[in-house]
């Protein structure tokens, strides 16, 4: 456990001498270093869209409430209702932004396409020109999505890629790469686990993980 | 399906044809409709014409030849198609 830490000595007096918090790890610096272009470019458009009337400081608060209230929780529904829903599951495929926004999750200018894993395909999602990800259904990118190591070897050597998700494919497999180099937004509809005939809409979406919908793993068995 | 070849060419600019597809040939899997070039935006010109966009399939032997992990699986990607070139099948 990485909170465990017997050879330290926790002793309460050691904590400030050591300069580590009660869990024994170091205190997070305070962000006294300058701010950057960026950060200034920021604040500067900000103040100014305020100042002149267009949006209110309890918009923005607002905006960023909602986007990071986005989830893999939102995919799950949706693989969940494929799932159990023929209907829904070719809408799906056929358009997969208008049957998220059905569901309440609009994905605004974007357009989103579902792939499907079956037997014999699994399908896998990168984007090696920078980070695009369906934020609509899956919140902010996990931070592996965006390194350089997983954008360059995921359209290299995909199956070592997935083999170090611990997904080890067989040859009978076909590997579909997916690179979302402009305008689309993918998501996986992994294919639905043996054994969850019978289960409920929500507990099907129990089981959807974040990475099963990039295609880095499969969905968990109940 | 229709044969393309991505253009090779490596003009500076704001370009989404990713540099390891430049040259190879794939399949179009589906033609996705018109959209606003990314080279232009990027520059700010927002009425630019748009641009036919595609999902094009590429397998693993063609875009790294000898050095793929599994000839058969594919890439795909979305190429505009002022980056594409028809290329006529061989009889």
């Amino acid at each position: 456990m990485p909170h465990d830490h017997h050879d330290h000595d926790h002793d309460h007096d050691d904590f400030h001498h050591h300069g580590m918090s009660p869990s024994g790890h170091p205190y997070r610096a305070d962000n006294d270093e300058p701010l950057s272009y960026w950060q200034v470019m920021e604040i500067a458009v900000r103040e100014l869209l305020i100042e002149k009337g267009h949006v209110t400081p309890a918009e923005i608060a607002a905006q960023i409430e909602a986007m990071d209230a986005r989830s893999p929780a939102n995919g799950a529904a949706v693989v969940a209702r494929a799932w159990t829903d023929p209907a829904f599951k070719q809408r799906l495929l056929a358009d997969a932004s208008a049957a998220s926004a059905e569901m309440g999750f609009d994905i605004g200018g974007l357009r989103l396409i579902a792939v499907e894993n079956t037997g014999d395909v699994h399908n896998v999602i990168v984007c090696t020109l920078c980070s695009c990800y369906p934020r609509n259904l899956l919140g902010l990118p996990p931070d592996w999505y965006k390194t350089r190591a997983y954008r360059s070897r995921t359209v290299r050597e995909p199956r070592k890629v997935l083999a170090e998700f611990g997904l080890d494919l067989p040859d009978t497999t076909q590997v579909r790469v997916h690179d979302s180099t402009a305008d689309m937004r993918y998501i996986v509809l992994p294919a639905r686990p043996a054994g969850t005939e019978g289960m409920s809409e929500e507990d099907l979406a129990a089981l959807v993980t974040r990475d099963s919908m990039i295609g880095t793993g499969l969905p968990k068995t109940p | 399906m229709d044969k393309v070849r991505v253009k090779s060419m490596m003009p500076p600019g704001h370009v989404r044809a990713p540099a390891y597809l430049r040259g190879r040939t794939g399949v179009i899997e589906r033609a996705l409709g018109e959209f606003a070039n990314p080279e232009l935006l990027a520059y700010g010109h927002f009425n630019g014409p748009k641009k036919p966009l595609y999902r094009v399939r590429f397998t693993m032997a063609e875009i790294w030849g000898d050095a793929a992990e599994h000839p058969d699986d594919t890439i795909d990607a979305e190429i505009y198609g002022h980056w594409l070139d028809p290329v006529p099948d061989t009889p």
